[in-house]
């Protein structure tokens, strides 16, 4: 099983909580805005109690919890430009893709083996890989097989909205209380650019007048979705040239409507995949530019930066995939469950996120008092989760991106540097690879890293800081920061 | 007068076995296949089962 999820031994069976690595001296702070930013914060209970434990909804949760997708529901009524219905690859990890479509008894069974043997297991969600709403019965056969066996599991889909407004109720009976809708526009000029059809009510509609009823039909979802108190997160592709700019409008028209966190994805295009996207060369958006959309979103509804854009068949921890584990060869006929475990792990990440909190809340107050004005600083962070930096350099395949400035430290999002996904092999093209992802970036924190790759990113202008292995994220750029930046730098350059 | 399904094409999404509104259309073998006594081709509307279908060319004159 891949090392990058949370090794329940490592939290279990090391230090007591108590004697977790204290705020460094040198202060620190953190205010993740991401998704439910990192913490309750002015959250209504009810609300906090659905998103506390949902690595997609809350950006606290992902450092600690772990979903997956089944991929029952293949049948799709619209067709995207960024989307090609016929490819399928075990190593590409983005939306649509699956290797195994499964039967709802399949997938429960499934569900079971993942959840006997990742217990920080807390979501399932269908999303598709066609459309969840579309192939109801289909989503909704494995929702009643799985709660027979998981009554405890978050249950959510994702959706086009196409045909959402025909199964809000059901949705509602069915316990579901996150939906997904990916919102690409809300002007149907504009999105006959991204779905060249749709299918609906027996018919196939193109163009403007295709666009324009999709438009209507996820308001329409997204409205009664809110009037019934489901949550709802809006995914967003952002395609360079064709809605980036308009995102902030749909921003607006998502927020009026009650949407609980907006999610803006950059596109992913390659001629390889076939997608009409891939093929007119049409290319997503920079590191720099998703960023700056993002930035100019701040303020309207919650934005979500975490995302990984994950497979139709995800399982783990958002940065990682353990999908090829759980493949239906491997996973007994009759797993057994035992709750037990996953109830033990919840009860620990109830006393680490406590004792994070707290850590991060001192370091705050401090990084307040030591710095008064200083430019705000990008820093890349290697981190297997936990909200720890506790990756070795050479081990990361990404990078988690922190914002700090005298105000707080910020999680901004993250960076992929996946040597195999991006066509690379060996270790000089591994190095170009994570050059690349770190563009804009001029520090990096490391658990540890070997002296050939430290003095390489030197030679690049990166400097990369081992010297905060296994702390709080929040704490250790708060620290380092307050030393290069802030008043103590001076004072402790005299002593 | 039938449709026919190009297995090769098929994607087995089973988007037009839900809308075939005859119930021609099952899935035989991990491909789908249209019965060619159920499928009147919608009897001059616009055939359900190529309006939904992902792949264009897949579903075709019999």
């Amino acid at each position: 099983m891949s090392s990058n999820v949370v090794p329940l031994t490592s939290i279990l069976r090391s230090r007591p909580v108590s004697e977790a690595p204290k705020a460094p001296a040198g202060g620190g702070c953190s205010s993740s805005s991401c998704g439910s930013s990192d913490g309750q914060g002015d959250m209504p209970a009810h609300i906090w109690d659905k998103v506390k434990d949902h690595p997609c909804y809350s950006e606290e949760a992902h450092h600690y919890f772990a979903r997956m997708h089944v991929a029952v529901a293949p049948a799709c009524n619209i067709q995207c430009n960024y989307c090609n219905r016929k490819y399928d690859c075990a190593n590409e990890s983005r939306p649509g893709v699956t290797s195994e479509k499964l039967t709802p008894e399949q997938a429960a069974r499934k569900v079971a083996a993942v959840a006997a043997k990742v217990p920080q297991l807390s979501v399932l969600g269908i999303a598709g890989p066609g459309d969840s709403m579309f192939d109801w019965r289909h989503t909704s056969a494995t929702f009643r097989e799985v709660s027979k066996l998981m009554p405890d599991l978050k249950y959510c889909v994702s959706t086009n909205g196409l045909a959402l407004p025909d199964h809000v109720d059901e949705l509602a009976e069915h316990n579901i209380d996150h939906v997904t809708i990916t919102i690409n526009m809300i002007d149907p000029e504009i999105g006959a650019l991204i779905y060249p059809w749709i299918y609906f009510k027996g018919k196939r509609y193109t163009g403007i007048e295709g666009a324009r009823i999709l438009h209507e039909r996820q308001m329409e979802g997204l409205e009664r979705l809110t009037e019934k108190g489901i949550l709802t997160k809006i995914n967003s592709v952002m395609i360079p040239g064709i809605n980036d700019q308009h995102l902030i409008e749909v921003n607006k028209a998502i927020k009026a409507r009650g949407a609980f966190l907006h999610n803006v994805m950059p596109l992913i295009s390659d001629a390889a995949h076939g997608t009409a996207f891939g093929l007119s060369g049409q290319r997503g958006p920079k590191p720099a530019e998703l960023k700056d959309l993002q930035d100019k979103l701040a303020g309207g509804a919650n934005l979500m930066r975490h995302c990984r854009q994950c497979r139709a068949d995800a399982v783990g921890m958002l940065g990682e995939d353990l999908s090829q584990d759980f493949t239906l060869d491997k996973i007994p006929e009759a797993p057994s469950y035992d709750p037990e475990p996953r109830r033990l792990y919840r009860e620990v990440v109830e006393r680490e996120r406590a004792d994070r909190n707290k850590a991060v809340a001192s370091a705050e107050a401090e990084l307040a008092e030591t710095v008064e004005e200083a430019p705000a600083k990008l820093v890349a962070i290697c981190t297997k989760g936990g909200g720890r930096i506790n990756q070795h350099f050479g081990h990361a395949k990404e990078f988690q991106v922190f914002e700090v400035d005298a105000k707080g430290v910020r999680f901004s999002g993250h960076r992929k540097a996946d040597n195999y996904c991006v066509g690379g092999y060996g270790d000089d093209d591994k190095l170009d690879v994570v050059l690349a992802a770190l563009e804009g970036i001029e520090t990096v924190f490391v658990a540890k890293i070997g002296r050939c790759p430290k003095d390489d990113l030197k030679k690049a202008g990166i400097e990369a800081v081992d010297q905060y292995p296994f702390e709080y994220i929040e704490t250790a750029i708060a620290a380092w920061y307050a030393d290069r930046f802030g008043n103590r730098a001076e004072t402790s350059v005299i002593a | 007068m039938a449709l026919k399904i190009i297995a090769d094409e098929c994607t087995s999404c089973g988007a037009c076995e839900f809308e075939c509104p005859n119930a021609a259309i099952s899935l035989k073998n991990d491909v789908y296949v249209i019965k060619a006594s159920g499928c009147t081709e919608c009897d001059g509307d616009a055939p359900k089962c190529q309006a939904v279908c992902p792949v264009e060319g897949c579903i075709v004159q019999g």
